[in-house]
């Protein structure tokens, strides 16, 4: 067994038994990167032999090279989001999870490729091209954190961290084949992340396995004041929730989830996996999640109206890119603002800037962006609702397995629609966790989805460690081919 | 539903400049994405309050102590053009 395609915790096993050294795991690491990244395309930027320094001391404690999503600040490092608007942009500060991890001494392997300001659901809207899901290259990996849950899946990083708008850590988890996170608003503090939409953004793990979940949430969850909406509550310590037992709770199955749209091997599997916590003693039951069709158009009203006004700070003059004007059409400043958000801006960031602009806008905003809000409250109400009656719900993560590089790109509401499942769970602010379950006739990974109450992220660990223990679909190793699909 | 017009407008309130061939293909997707939300309008939300944050919080305040906080020169490393310790912007009055 290679050191790079071990999990954390194994290393860490490996560690104190004194049977590897940090200088062995970075090289496995660092070769893998050298032998695959030209095809997965993963990162955008390494640290290579710097990586060692990130730590504590520049004593690394736990030698478990990460991968950081580009959208999170570390300190004098260039971090773009993937845009050329902020191209040269080298933060004066870490994000608060950046200088947890590096009291941690847990060093940064580099960083990831993601849909520009993690707008999308395929890692295609990069300003440096898409990366390849590593189940099949000619696939996307999905997004916008695609380039961490590629990271993970080829075992070009031990672990990685994401952030969650509308599915952005779950949906590239599930095409991927890897566990992804999205905590409880509030869970973990945001500092630094660099901000889409703020009321719905959350940070957190990208992992080969639960058990590499519940160590690294451990390390980033927290109060921090320097995040307002980071909520002051003691952390469990969530590895003391990883318990192979589900006698006794109650999983709620939402009957919207399961209808037309739904590819019928991820159905299948769905399925299988309600069977598998069924022997291990977890009751079901069928709940109504009522306003789940209108999830995905108040979502796309309140992130973009949010991302519109977060990306107003894009202006050339305090940092990123700055142009001169090519022509004068209304003042200088006019025009340098506008020219640099011309080039600086991808398509998909320039639609979103624009829906959220006219949901904003005086006339529109009764009928877009208050309807939205108040559309919100009737599905974070359906949630609080079926958690009187059960302890988690349990859903697919995506309606599809990972699409081909290209299929959805001159669609956008077509992409919008693969973030079906996710997309009320950061409505309702609740956390959410998506694990390998299966894969479809092509190879290709699929995810389940598991959903608790806030701050119950004890309960989403030990209903996903059961699913776990009892299945192998984790143990598999992606291959790094590219396959014709067989549809 | 929406037209060019409104396209330009929009882009003029968000500080971008479009081209034309970008006004064209942006009508259409907001088109087909402002028709989809039309859902919304099948719902009764008389009297249902909006949900602008799901965490019942407000007011965060902190004690008002003087603490380390970025430095002026940190802060215009990072800045494309500067000047006598500020950041420099074109002329804004012709």
């Amino acid at each position: 067994m290679k050191l790079n395609e071990l999990t954390a915790h194994e290393i860490l096993t490996l560690i104190k038994a004194k049977k590897t050294s940090a200088d062995e795991i970075y090289d496995a690491v660092l070769g893998r990167i050298d032998q695959c990244d030209k095809d997965v395309r993963a990162y955008v930027r390494l640290r290579g032999a710097q990586m060692d320094s990130d730590g504590a001391n520049g004593n690394a404690s736990q030698p478990l090279p990460i991968a950081i999503k580009d959208n999170i600040c570390i300190r004098d490092v260039e971090t773009t989001c993937c845009s050329r608007i902020l191209t040269g942009f080298k933060p004066p500060y870490d994000a608060t999870i950046i200088a947890k991890l590096k009291n941690a001494g847990v060093p940064i392997a580099g960083q990831t490729n993601m849909d520009e300001f993690a707008f999308g659901s395929s890692t295609e809207n990069s300003c440096h091209g898409p990366t390849r899901n590593p189940w099949n290259l000619a696939c996307v990996p999905g997004g916008s954190s695609g380039g961490s849950a590629a990271a993970v899946a080829a075992h070009e990083a031990i672990w990685a961290i994401g952030s969650d708008t509308g599915g952005s850590i779950r949906q590239p988890a599930s095409f991927c084949g890897v566990v992804g996170l999205k905590p409880t608003y509030g869970r973990v503090s945001r500092y630094g992340l660099i901000a889409f939409a703020s009321s719905l953004d959350q940070i957190g793990p990208i992992t080969k396995d639960v058990t590499d979940a519940a160590i690294l949430l451990n390390i980033i969850a927290g109060y921090d004041p320097k995040d307002s909406t980071s909520v002051d509550l003691p952390v469990p310590d969530y590895t003391r929730a990883l318990i192979n037992d589900v006698k006794g709770l109650t999983i709620g199955i939402p009957k919207e989830y399961f209808v037309e749209g739904i590819d019928p091997e991820v159905n299948a599997a769905m399925m299988s996996s309600i069977e598998v916590l069924k022997k291990c003693g977890a009751l079901f039951k069928e709940v109504s999640l009522p306003h789940t069709e209108y999830a995905v158009a108040t979502y796309y009203l309140v992130a973009t109206a949010e991302a519109s006004s977060n990306l107003a700070r894009y202006d050339g003059v305090q940092y990123g890119l700055r142009l001169q004007p090519s022509q004068v059409r209304k003042t200088a400043l006019m025009d340098m603002y506008e020219e640099t958000r011309d080039i600086g801006f991808g398509r998909e960031a320039k639609r979103r800037i624009m829906l959220g602009t006219y949901a904003l806008s005086s006339g529109y905003y009764d009928d877009y962006y208050l309807r939205g809000l108040k559309v919100r409250t009737l599905i974070k109400n359906d949630f609080d609702q079926v958690f009187t009656q059960c302890d988690a719900i349990l859903t697919p993560t995506a309606p599809t397995t990972a699409f081909k590089i290209g299929e959805k790109t001159n669609d956008p509401l077509a992409m919008y629609l693969s973030d079906i499942y996710t997309i009320s769970v950061n409505l309702s602010g609740v956390p959410a966790v998506s694990v390998p379950c299966g894969f479809s006739r092509e190879g290709l990974p699929i995810g389940l989805q598991i959903i608790t109450k806030p701050f119950d992220e004890e309960t989403l660990f030990r209903l996903a460690y059961t699913y776990e223990q009892n299945t192998d679909w984790h143990k598999r190793k992606a291959e790094l081919k590219t396959y014709a699909k067989v549809k | 539903m929406i037209s060019e017009k409104d396209v330009r407008y929009i882009a003029g309130l968000s500080r971008i400049h479009l081209r034309d061939e970008e006004i064209e293909s942006l009508t259409k997707d907001l088109e087909n994405i402002l028709h989809y939300v039309k859902k919304l309008e099948k719902l009764d939300i008389a009297h249902v309050n909006p949900t602008s944050h799901v965490l019942p919080l407000k007011n965060v305040y902190r004690e008002d102590t003087i603490t380390p906080s970025l430095q002026q020169s940190e802060a215009l490393r990072i800045s494309g053009e500067t000047s006598k310790g500020s950041f420099k912007v074109p002329k804004v009055i012709e």
